[in-house]
């Protein structure tokens, strides 16, 4: 019996009250490009909404119905939010180290995740863009294309993120809105019979993983001019890492470099996140600005995702994906890349990364374990942090004794790139602006440049070239003088004052 | 004792007194129900139960078997019917099954898929219900009530207490617990009580428990409601389990 009311496939028909803030993300991606007295671009505002109205939605919601209720946050990535919030509600029932049965099955869901989002996001939505280039003919550009043109590329793309769908369903007990993590721990475990099936297939995935980061670096050494300078701006980069300063998705402690690959701090222990990142709100955005409270406001703002991660760790714990990292920063010669469609490449090494733990782990007796939940002193205040496939997720709760929730804070890895992406936009627009027209070709390169961030914003995830994005170009004098769209069938119109 | 009527054409043995869907869930046969509970006198008020008996409408828990009766319940007609009644359930309070932790056990949703519900068709309430967390050991979400006020016959007819009461008339009725601050924790309920395992949706919860259950494991993941004359006693289980 298939359960077709909990997929909520449209949950906007079962309750708005609870909707309303997340089908907000629907919609066109609203960039306006400001020029100076001399016609240049001064800057550039990407204009996205957030998912603010979610916080006061939990509030008054018993915490352990939080790490399931808050993956209606993102229908990309359901699964960080599930475990971000479980890591939090982990503090508030005392479950300060969980058993390794459960520790391992999360980890398990959360490198499935991964896999799919990454295969995901380079398969589906980008390779069809990198294969073909920017500017070739948008009928061709999508999967369909890929599948013509490169079978095997396409097929395989399919087959990965299948599997990390495989892994997720088994270890949350569905594909989308599992329930396995709870408070303290697991409700499964794997039975042996679900370990075998996996086990059979993820020797294909490790090696179709590799060939994925051997194609993304090929790409990139194809075009070097283009690869290292489209969108490029300088900023820092965080992410969690673990105590020895290895690569980990599931948990760890905080670093930030400058721009310069520095270290700016190290080791921090997550809870006092709000030391540490400060959020800034302007009035033309409903996503805040978090920065770094260090650098201030105007210098603080960071990178994070795969190419923070790659580059902010020391090394990555299974060997061929470090193999592919010491390859990926020797490529800059030891300086950090801020090359957002260097983007591609640090995300198929993750996802090689990835591929590689879900094997260690399925070799792994605990994962079949039976100890599965554990708890100890009740606490009122619990922090999760996890590095999501577009980077660190921060979820923030505070409960009170009746077991409610009575705030709650996140900041998803979007909204930590919310300056960058700007910045990247700004750069982009200085370098194909010519005059006062908007073209198309102008609104694809934005588009690329908005999409190597895999931002979670339902527009970003139409299929290629026809994200739905609407640019506005406003002079000095704050006069519109051009509006120009696509629309989510494709379709291009113009709105000249 | 050995009198009989046709459910669907197959005969159904009864006793004395007993109504048509009593005898039903004796005999082991299925006829859709969300207010009914073996253990309670009937309240008649869902009509989810109704049947065609000898070609007029009744509701099946509240009306006496007769000797040679004949009764229809599974027929396109009446599971229209009562599909319907289902989608107004759903519209008047607020059930987000996806995020709820009686998914999978809860009688309400296991009747919405029998019946092939797949949308709830009709414009939402969205009610606002605020929930009780009063208590130290239960969780009243409200918003999930369907007032089948077996809460309140079990409270007052096996625990003795009156913990909760319908209030209010019409579209307006509403559960309230039944003291003076209108608060749980300031009625004598305790989770042990019957009252505590008889919601048939989740309303009435045990504290921290939520999703220990995994996917496969549920209630009706095991079966479709439709497979057993009455799954009351394998929910009253699981809320059972840990308290
Ligand atoms: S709380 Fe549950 S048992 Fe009580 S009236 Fe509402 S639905 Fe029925
Ligand atoms: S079960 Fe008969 S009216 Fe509800």
């Amino acid at each position: 019996m298939t359960y077709g009311l909990e997929t909520a496939e449209h949950p906007e028909k079962l309750r708005r009250v609870a909707i309303d803030p997340v089908s907000r993300v629907e919609g066109h991606g609203k960039v306006t490009i400001l020029l100076d007295d001399e016609g240049k671009v001064r800057q550039v505002r990407l204009h996205v909404v957030e998912f603010r109205g979610f916080e006061r939605f939990i509030q008054g919601r018993p915490y352990w119905e939080v790490p399931v209720m808050v993956q209606r946050l993102c229908g990309i990535c359901p699964v960080s939010h599930h475990l971000a919030a479980s890591k939090a509600m982990d503090a508030i029932v005392g479950a300060h180290r969980l058993t390794p049965a459960a520790e391992k099955i999360r980890r398990l869901m959360h490198y499935g995740q991964m896999l799919q989002s990454h295969a995901l996001h380079f398969f589906h939505l980008c390779s069809p863009d990198l294969l073909f280039g920017f500017a070739s003919d948008v009928a061709r550009r999508n999967i369909v294309g890929v599948a013509a043109a490169h079978p095997e590329t396409a097929r395989r793309g399919v087959l990965l993120r299948r599997f990390g769908q495989e892994v997720i369903r088994l270890t949350a007990g569905k594909r989308i809105h599992g329930t396995g993590s709870i408070p303290g721990g697991v409700n499964k475990a794997l039975s042996a019979e679900e370990r075998a099936a996996l086990l059979a297939d993820i020797y294909d995935m490790v090696a179709w993983s590799r060939d994925a980061v051997a194609l993304a670096k090929e790409l990139h050494g194809k075009d070097p001019a283009l690869y290292n300078s489209f969108g490029v701006f300088r900023s820092g980069f965080m992410s969690l890492v673990a105590p020895d300063g290895a690569m980990d998705f599931y948990d760890g402690r905080l670093r930030a470099r400058d721009d310069a690959g520095d270290i700016l701090f190290d080791q921090v222990d997550y809870r006092d996140y709000r030391t540490y990142i400060r959020e800034e709100v302007k009035p033309w955005s409903y996503m805040k600005f978090p920065f770094l409270a260090q650098l201030g406001a105007e210098k603080g703002w960071y990178k994070v995702g795969p190419l923070a991660r790659v580059q902010n760790c020391d090394h990555i714990p299974t060997p061929l994906a470090d193999a592919e990292r010491r390859e990926f920063v020797d490529y800059a010669g030891g300086a950090p890349i801020h090359a957002p469609l260097a983007y591609h490449w640090a995300r198929m090494i993750e996802m090689l990364h990835a591929a590689e733990t879900i094997k260690d782990l399925l070799h792994d007796d605990d994962i079949v374990g039976d100890d599965l939940v554990c708890t100890g002193e009740r606490a009122r205040e619990g922090v999760g942090v996890i590095e999501a496939p577009r980077g660190t997720l921060i979820h923030h709760y505070r409960v009170d004794d009746d077991d409610l929730v009575t705030m709650c804070n996140l900041i998803v890895s979007t909204t930590h790139n919310n300056q960058a992406m700007n910045e990247a936009i700004r750069h982009v627009a200085k370098r194909y602006l010519s005059g006062h027209e908007l073209t198309e070709g102008l609104l694809n390169h934005i588009e690329v440049a908005i999409r190597a961030f895999d931002p979670c914003l339902s527009c970003a995830t139409h299929a290629l070239g026809k994200m739905a994005l609407e640019v506005t170009l406003v002079d000095a004098g704050g006069a519109e003088v051009d509006r120009l769209a696509r629309h989510g069938d494709g379709r291009v119109s113009r709105d000249r004052p | 004792m050995n009198a009989t009527f046709t459910l669907d054409g197959r005969p159904v043995a009864f006793s004395e007194g007993q109504t048509i869907l009593q005898a039903a869930v004796a005999a082991g046969a299925y006829i859709p129900h969300l207010c009914f509970h073996p253990d309670f006198k009937p309240h008649g008020s869902c009509k989810v139960c109704t049947v065609k008996v000898g070609g007029r409408h009744a509701a099946s828990c509240t009306t006496r078997a007769t000797a040679g009766a004949v009764v229809e319940s599974d027929t396109p007609e009446l599971n229209a019917e009562r599909r319907a009644l289902v989608q107004m359930l759903f519209v008047e309070g607020n059930h987000f099954c996806p995020s709820c932790e009686k998914s999978g056990d809860c009688k309400l949703q296991a009747t919405a898929y029998d019946l092939g519900m797949s949308t709830p068709h009709f414009d939402h309430f969205y009610p606002d219900r605020p929930v009780d967390a009063s208590h130290p050991d239960m969780l009243l979400d409200f918003n999930r009530c369907i007032l089948c006020s077996l809460c309140v016959r079990a409270s007052r007819d096996v625990d003795g207490k009156n913990v909760f009461a319908l209030a209010g008339r019409g579209i307006r009725t509403r559960l309230i617990a039944n003291s003076r601050t209108g608060r749980l924790v300031d009625t004598s309920f305790s989770h042990q009580d019957k009252a505590a395992h008889v919601c048939p949706v989740g309303v009435i919860l045990h504290k921290r428990r939520g999703f220990e259950t995994p996917f496969g494991s549920r209630v009706f993941d095991r079966k479709p409601i439709s497979a057993r004359a009455d799954s009351t006693a394998e929910i009253a289980a699981v809320e059972a389990d840990g308290s």
